[in-house]
């Protein structure tokens, strides 16, 4: 099944913001509850856009989102120490999200993965920066599979990132993601491929039509996780309906019960 | 006398065959290159600058007509003279260290040339050591710095504190931007300004290297 992680806890949206720095606890309780019923698998957190708070921001965020859902959290942030920290505050086990080939991360993460028990998302990043072709994702997402496997993490636990680019700027940017992704879901069976849908459509308008056309061709490539709004309905019931289309929802079952719910519409 | 508005609208609209035609054609009948450049081509961007502002054209839009640009730059160089294109704003630009992403900053290096200012893009992952030194050997009058992630946001500010220690921030103006990056965060690191995208970037950077409406 498409794993879902919610994205909306994120300091460098307003509103959570204005929550966090009031330490408003209800109106984080509430947002994550409508995320876990509306079918998140995980609750990203990222505490990074109130610079040097980002520790205490964390810490308070993992402790009033624990009081009220039972999934998982998923740790988003660059900071091997502030992942380090968060990973110590749960029981259950977490994503975190993210590390990449950029030496200093890798290095300083790899040691503390070892026999951890998480979820890790992998981005195919590395010191050059930005991959350039759908080849250059795949020998990347080869290298940071070796070197997760080396130290015992389970393909099933690995999320590779293939980085999303803009399709404004080079409108062969998505085909090259797509490409990617089957390459990946092809050479590494039992890996997954996770990501951030919203990058796709940075510089254009109506956002939101082309985050949901390339959703539905990513998931006919293989992907099968995705940070995303699981609030925004539209986005839903593309990702619902899809699913239906590739195979993956017997009877239809999921679908017909979205429809009932009013979930799905056309 | 040769019509220039139709050259700014082929330029606004990206037209770039057509530019090139119409831009042969000012030339034919005799009007100045450095006039083509200024009041056609560097004209039509800045038109093209405030509708990106304004959500009103996109950046495919935008690059499309940056390209249009070039290729009409290209036929105005063998007539416009080293002082025609020197005596410009100078502008170093980069991506700070630590950090990778260049996408945002390749952007505003693209508007600033298409601007009419010299402009050095040393892409991502650039140290203080190496933006000083091209400020010193390019003598820049403007430093802009991009950083996409939190954890390189602090970079900017050393970058900046480089700068002001090797005597050079009283010559130069410092821009920064990315999406992190706010004016509050821009203020406390003692920047001169802060620019939300490529657009406004543009017009923050004539304003503070004083050329407004004055011709480079």
């Amino acid at each position: 099944m498409f794993i879902i992680v919610g994205e909306r806890i994120n300091t460098s949206r307003k509103n959570v913001r204005e929550a966090v720095s009031n330490r408003d606890k209800t109106y984080i309780q509430q947002d994550v509850e409508k995320q876990q019923d509306s079918g998140a698998n995980y609750i990203d957190v990222n505490a990074g856009a109130r610079i040097g708070h980002e520790a205490e921001d964390m810490q308070w965020l993992i402790k009033v989102i624990r009081e009220v859902v039972k999934i998982p959290l998923c740790f988003d942030s660059p900071d091997p120490n502030i992942l380090k920290m968060a990973y110590d505050l749960v029981d259950e086990p977490p994503m975190i999200n993210s590390i990449s080939l950029e030496k200093e991360r890798l290095n300083r993460m790899l040691p503390f993965l070892k026999g951890k028990n998480c979820k890790i998302v992998a981005l195919c990043m590395d010191d050059a920066g930005l991959p350039t072709s759908a080849q250059d994702v795949i020998d990347r997402a080869e290298k940071l599979v070796c070197s997760l496997e080396d130290i015992g993490m389970q393909r099933d636990a690995i999320f590779i990132d293939p980085l999303i680019q803009p399709v404004s700027t080079n409108t062969s940017n998505a085909l090259t993601v797509l490409d990617a992704v089957q390459g990946i879901m092809r050479k590494f069976p039992g890996v997954h491929t996770i990501c951030g849908l919203s990058n796709i459509s940075y510089g254009l308008p109506q956002r939101k039509i082309i985050n949901r056309s390339f959703l539905s061709l990513l998931m006919a490539s293989g992907l099968d996780a995705a940070i995303l709004d699981p609030l925004d309905l539209n986005l839903m019931a593309v990702l619902r309906t899809t699913e239906m289309l590739l195979g993956k929802d017997d009877f239809c079952a999921r679908y017909l019960k979205g429809v009932r719910a009013g979930k799905i519409q056309a | 006398m040769f019509d220039l508005e139709q050259m700014i609208n082929t330029l606004i609209e990206g037209d770039e065959s057509n530019l090139i035609t119409l831009v042969r054609a000012a030339l034919d009948q005799g009007m100045d290159a450095k006039r083509i450049l200024n009041d056609g081509l560097i004209a039509g961007m800045d038109i093209v600058g405030a509708k990106m502002e304004n959500d009103e054209l996109f950046i495919p839009e935008v690059l499309m007509a940056a390209k249009a640009m070039s290729a009409g730059v290209e036929i105005l160089k063998p007539f416009l003279s080293a002082d025609d294109m020197g005596n410009r704003g100078i502008v170093v630009i980069g991506t700070v260290k630590g950090d990778l992403h260049d996408i945002g900053k390749n952007l505003v290096a693209m508007m600033l040339e298409s601007a009419g200012l010299e402009v050095h893009n040393l892409g991502a992952d650039v140290s203080p050591n190496q933006f000083l030194e091209v400020i010193k050997e390019k003598k820049a009058g403007m430093l802009c710095l991009s950083a996409l992630l939190t954890t390189t946001m602090p970079m900017m500010k050393e970058t900046i504190d480089a700068v002001t220690k090797k005597g050079l921030r009283k010559t130069i103006k410092i821009m920064v931007g990315g999406a992190p990056v706010t004016q509050n965060f821009a203020d406390e690191i003692g920047a001169d300004g802060y620019a939300p995208d490529a657009g406004s970037a543009v017009k923050l950077a004539k304003e503070l290297l004083q050329l407004g409406s004055q011709k480079i």
